[in-house]
């Protein structure tokens, strides 16, 4: 099974070691993983700006880049779904397509639903609040959406169960927007900024230690506020705390 | 980078504790409808009947309409077809005046809204009276609804208080809710009595009947109807329904989603006029028919006016209903108003960070983020994409298209760590007006996978 490592833009940039943490957690789990190099965006900021045309190329070189892959796999579930949701329409006049949508995978749903571990070796005695993310969540599957009346699950919570001392909660509004958004959160930043502030204070309220989920763009945006106000709360991407001790 | 909901939301919020109490309030009614749709194991399966009710309906208009005008004039209605919001106007206007009125009291109809019914009437000298306490409220306040089911949601007790005590005489500083509904109650029977005829909107028209459904708490719909002999009820041709076994899957959804109540408190059906009197119905298209054509748009029809969409909308919950320029706020008005006039209403699209919450909750499940989704991809074509988002756009696509140019960016980015703060946080830095900025790693992923120290 050869796995393709998608690193998004802003973790390449702002993040990096989100991006060997989920290289050495899949080695770890006896995955032949490679990171085809030179990846740049997948072509959400500008689709979901307005501009699709703009993601059309970059949609195109991400095709290119993963041929050959079993599977390609990120740790950012907005990406992700990004090109399993969009692809298929922006590239609709490609005539040979390399990558195939349902191959593309979040990394927490690639461990959860394909590699299945039963333990991992690492421990994190931390309490930590779970950052269930819109597009995570309601999107791709991540956890049951709090507007549906399904069972309740939560697969970054079965994952982090894995982990030894670890205390797991959710906030209130478990799955209310944080205000992210992409350039919404500069277009409409007065909103943004206060979702993001009763996003944080939910989070802290959980007596949480750190704020953890599986996108690194939520958990920028809260951090800046974080950092700007000098709040007592952190963030840590899931896989940070799951590849604890390799 | 900037809207006219931006600068709109940016001047609620700067009330903080009115947008906290009102994102309290609307998420309280999003509470209450989680709880009302968790009580129904059915609840998914409901939605996936409403929706596919919808769709059968809404591609049979022809027939069904036809139906229902048949059935309701043989039940004794007068039966009118209204292409547009002036035709809508015209024919209420003939009505009363064939039948000397001059005084009008009206239930809540979010159409007579739509089409501008009320300054209309009051124009050509009919006086109009609105019988919902919250449209009431916002009527002798001289302002809009700020949300289609609770009209008067962003108004505090105090300044009813303050207006009942100028137009009503109640007594000074009691804002009591159940004092205020009783004065207005009192207030409103006068009128009740006097008044010449009774309008309402409608929920829903069931074909296989020819019956008129509308559903209220105050019952205020009921007295106007009850106490005149000249009924008028109107509604947007997207409202039929095929059968009343139909209607029993969206009566279940419908105050559930919209209130967090398991049935509204009246569920009126209207057939026949009264004995002696007249019963008209005016079927409105006013640009119905149209998103029929709209191609990805189509399940805009869906919509049942519930206002769920609104209380769950993080966004319309902190930036409060007047922040959207068109009279329908929130997800489902930001895509009814794109769909009426997308050059007009062009600034409400930016009033969503695609959370889906909507799309979630919708009984009838009308892809409401995903339609904004398509409406952003029209801006630019339509001249209305923001001028800095499309250069930041481009220049995002100039740099990610070329891996070398976007890893020469990489290597650079640190930079901008250790800038002077003023230049960094200038005020152009929208996002370094209330955040940090992102502290850029010193070696990125790409060059440490190519120094082979990625292990």
């Amino acid at each position: 099974m050869k796995v393709g490592l998608f690193i998004p833009c802003y973790v390449n940039a702002v993040y990096p070691q989100v991006g060997v943490a989920s290289y050495k957690l899949l080695k770890y789990l006896g995955l032949d993983v490679e990171y085809p190099v030179d990846q740049t965006c997948c072509g959400q900021p500008m689709a979901n700006a307005g501009f699709e045309g703009s993601a059309r190329r970059l949609a195109d070189q991400l095709d290119e880049k993963f041929a050959g892959y079993d599977y390609v796999v990120g740790p950012s579930a907005s990406c992700a779904v990004f090109i399993k949701g969009h692809y298929q329409e922006l590239l609709k006049d490609k005539p040979h397509r390399c990558l195939s949508e349902d191959r593309v995978y979040d990394i927490c749903g690639f461990l959860h639903d394909v590699v299945k571990p039963s333990s991992l070796p690492a421990s994190f005695p931390h309490k930590v609040s779970i950052h269930n993310s819109c597009h995570g969540v309601r999107l791709l599957g991540l956890s049951s959406p709090s507007e549906r009346n399904i069972p309740y699950f939560n697969k970054l919570r079965n994952l982090l169960s894995l982990v030894r001392g670890i205390e797991i909660t959710e906030p209130e509004r478990p799955d209310e927007c944080c205000g992210f958004g992409g350039m919404f959160s500069i277009e409409e930043d007065a909103v943004s900024l206060a979702m993001g502030r009763s996003k944080v204070q939910r989070h802290m309220a959980t007596g949480a230690e750190y704020i953890t989920g599986a996108d690194s763009s939520c958990l920028m945006h809260q951090e800046g506020i974080i950092r700007r106000e000098h709040l007592p709360i952190k963030v840590i991407h899931i896989v940070e705390i799951l590849a604890q001790g390799l | 980078m900037s809207t006219m909901h931006s600068r709109a939301a940016a001047g609620f919020l700067k009330d903080g504790s009115h947008a906290q109490w009102h994102d309290d309030t609307l998420w309280m009614v999003r509470q209450k409808r989680d709880r009302m749709s968790r009580r129904l194991p059915e609840w998914e399966h409901l939605r996936d009947a409403a929706c596919a009710l919808k769709m059968y309906s809404n591609s049979h208009l022809p027939e069904l309409l036809a139906q229902f005008e048949h059935n309701a004039t043989a039940n004794g209605a007068v039966v009118h077809w209204a292409r547009d919001a002036r035709e809508y106007r015209e024919t209420v206007l003939k009505i009363l005046r064939d039948h000397g009125a001059h005084l009008f009291i009206k239930s809540k109809s979010m159409l007579a809204e739509e089409c501008g019914l009320n300054p209309y009437l009051e124009e050509n000298g009919i006086e109009t009276v609105e019988s919902d306490l919250g449209e009431r409220i916002v009527q002798l306040m001289h302002v809009k609804p700020s949300h289609i089911v609770l009209p008067a949601v962003h108004i505090r007790r105090q300044e009813i208080g303050r207006l009942f005590e100028k137009e009503m005489g109640t007594e000074q500083g009691n804002c009591d809710p159940t004092y205020l509904t009783h004065a207005a109650r009192k207030n409103l029977r006068e009128i009740f009595k006097k008044a010449d005829a009774a309008m309402t909107g409608a929920n829903f028209a069931v074909a296989s009947t020819g019956e008129m459904v509308v559903c209220t708490n105050e019952g205020n719909a009921d007295i106007g109807t009850s106490l005149h002999k000249l009924q008028i009820t109107a509604f947007g041709l997207d409202k039929i329904v095929p059968d009343l076994r139909s209607l029993g899957v969206f009566t279940r959804l419908l105050a559930r989603s919209g209130t967090g109540q398991p049935i509204t408190s009246y569920t009126t059906h209207y057939a026949r006029p009264q004995e002696g009197g007249e019963f008209h119905i005016i079927i409105v298209d006013n640009g119905r028919s149209d998103i029929l054509a709209k191609k990805g748009h189509e399940k805009a029809l869906n919509c049942l006016r519930c206002g769920a969409c609104m209380n769950t909308c993080p966004v319309y919950r902190r930036s409060g209903g007047y922040s959207y320029t068109y009279f329908i706020p929130g997800p489902i008005g930001i895509n009814l108003g794109m769909l009426r006039d997308p050059e007009k209403y062009s600034d409400n699209v930016s009033a969503c960070s695609l959370c889906m919450s909507c799309s979630n909750v919708c009984p009838a499940k009308v892809d409401l983020g995903e339609q904004i989704y398509l409406w952003r991809q029209d801006l630019d074509s339509l001249g209305k994409a923001d001028k800095i988002k499309k250069a930041v756009s481009g220049a995002l696509n100039t740099v990610m298209k070329r891996p070398a140019v976007f890893n020469t960016a990489l290597k650079l980015a640190p930079m901008v760590n250790h800038a002077p703060r003023p230049l960094v946080y200038a005020k152009i830095n929208t996002w370094g007006s209330g955040r940090e900025m992102p502290r850029f790693a010193t070696r990125s992923f790409n060059s440490l996978w190519k120094k082979g120290e990625v292990k």
